[in-house]
């Protein structure tokens, strides 16, 4: 008998995981390969790992674990530009607290801090803002992470600063979007995902038809998923249900929060602000055309960059570093020979180690280091 | 950082530049409404609503059950407390 109390609604868990047992056995009758669902963001990444939901999945059922986490992309060549502008004197270097700690080829940003530069951990954009307002003489950057979700709030956070004439502020701009990735990677050749449960909170702002071209040009269905864990199991469900009828549909689970247009106020923010970037690199997977975005022109007073002549660095993968095939879902944490050995959180060499939402670390803090018998 | 949090909007703060004040948890923060505000109806109906806030940003409206199941789901899995601090400007160890 699985486990299910700790689940909001037991009953509603026991009955979900049955029909995805059901599902899953009528799907073996005619498929002899397993089933291989991608959730795409980190968020539900945690959630799978947090309610072990990956060991009460039928034998012909597997979890690839997605690149929606953008901490665990950040490559090593970004955080080394990040420390050489923190570096400058008389900046200010502001972060999410979830990036201090990826490693560069330099090291980290608290190690950078330790060592005497001015890096602050900040909840908002906002704040950097205001650190900029209370400190006229200094320079105050904010490096601008995160997929559509934080991307509107950082357009928002330059048109105020804009707006009131504030000349010590900049951001280095590091927003990523998903959709050209998921494209390139269901291009690769042995990208073996047979639908994904698509990501929650970037979709509240994108909406759910982006997604269109994955059922239509490659025939996946996708499931846009909220984050308890009954909306993973119940979207699961919907996607198994979808193979096994042979269709390819995006469907939104997270109704509650995702509008099918998106936030019209956040894209119209974003458009104001942003343009694509040529090509952007990710952690793991590499150069990735049209994924990143960078201030328009007409911003060029607040992207960091410019302000301070940055020569974008790029810097290889650790060689031992096997991120890509988990991000990819080509092996599973525990394959990758640094797991818990050269890799750990105290000590993490990828960047899947670092955020909670990271598979590797979800790994390590909910099943440890042994492999699961 | 991606995940949302919950709060209630508590008072609008300034209509022209459309920032709010909002209770999360009992942290009182002030968060910008411009993706929540809808053109044909006063900020000032805002109040007392729950908006689901990221990084200083109210992003979307959610009803109060929503909300309260996603504080019960961060709680969960821990990811409240860190939030919570990052928002009052504490600096996690
Ligand atoms: S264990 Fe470390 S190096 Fe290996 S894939 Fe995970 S994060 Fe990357």
């Amino acid at each position: 008998m699985r486990f299910v109390d700790e689940f909001r609604d037991p009953e509603l868990a026991r009955s979900l995981f049955e029909a995805i047992d059901h599902a899953a056995a009528r799907i073996a009758r005619t498929r002899a390969t397993p089933v291989t669902v991608m959730e795409v963001c980190g968020g539900h990444t945690h959630t799978i790992f947090r309610y072990a939901l990956e060991t009460r999945m039928p034998d012909n059922i597997e979890f690839a674990h997605g690149p929606g986490c953008p901490v665990c992309v950040l490559p090593m060549g970004r955080i080394d530009d990040a420390i050489s502008i923190a570096r400058q004197p008389g900046v200010i270097f502001t972060t999410f607290g979830d990036a201090m700690r990826v490693p560069g080829a330099q090291g980290t940003l608290i190690q950078a801090r330790a060592a005497g530069a001015d890096v602050r951990m900040v909840y908002s954009p906002l704040d950097a803002l205001a650190l900029a307002r209370a400190n006229p003489q200094r320079q105050v950057v904010f490096f601008a992470l995160g997929f559509e979700t934080t991307a509107p709030s950082t357009a928002l956070t330059v048109l105020r600063a804009a707006a009131e004439g504030i000349s010590n502020f900049s951001m280095l701009c590091q927003h990523i979007t998903i959709v050209p990735t998921l494209r390139a990677l269901l291009s690769q050749p042995g990208f073996n995902v047979d639908g994904f449960i698509g990501p929650g909170h970037v979709s509240m702002v994108i909406g759910t038809h982006p997604y269109d071209f994955i059922a239509e040009t490659f025939h996946r269905p996708v499931v846009v998923a909220g984050f308890e864990p009954l909306d993973i199991l119940q979207s699961l469900h919907m996607v198994l249900r979808q193979i096994e009828a042979g269709e390819a549909r995006v469907e939104n689970q997270y109704g509650r929060v995702v509008p099918p247009d998106g936030n019209a106020a956040a894209m119209a923010a974003m458009d104001r602000v942003y343009e694509t970037r040529p090509e952007c690199e990710w952690r793991g997977l590499g150069a990735i055309a049209g994924s990143g975005l960078q201030l328009r022109a007409q911003w060029r007073d607040f992207d960091a960059e410019r302000r301070f002549g940055l020569v974008p660095r790029h810097v290889a993968d650790p060689a031992a570093s096997r991120c890509g095939d988990v991000l990819t879902g080509r092996i599973r944490p525990r394959d990758c020979a640094a797991f818990g050995t050269t890799c750990t959180p105290d000590q993490p060499l990828g960047a899947l180690m670092v955020s909670s939402e990271g598979a590797c670390a979800a790994c390590y803090e909910y099943e440890g280091v042994g492999r699961a018998a | 950082m991606c995940l949302g949090i919950p709060g209630r909007i508590t008072a609008i703060l300034d209509e022209a530049g459309m920032t709010a004040e909002v209770d999360i948890s009992g942290v009182r923060r002030v968060v910008d409404v411009v993706c929540v505000a809808h053109a044909d109806e006063p900020l000032s109906d805002l109040v007392g609503r729950w908006v689901l806030v990221h990084v200083g940003f109210a992003m979307s409206r959610i009803d109060e059950a929503e909300a309260h199941e996603t504080l019960r789901l961060l709680g969960q899995i821990g990811e409240l407390d860190g939030e919570l601090a990052a928002m009052r400007g504490i600096e996690a160890a």
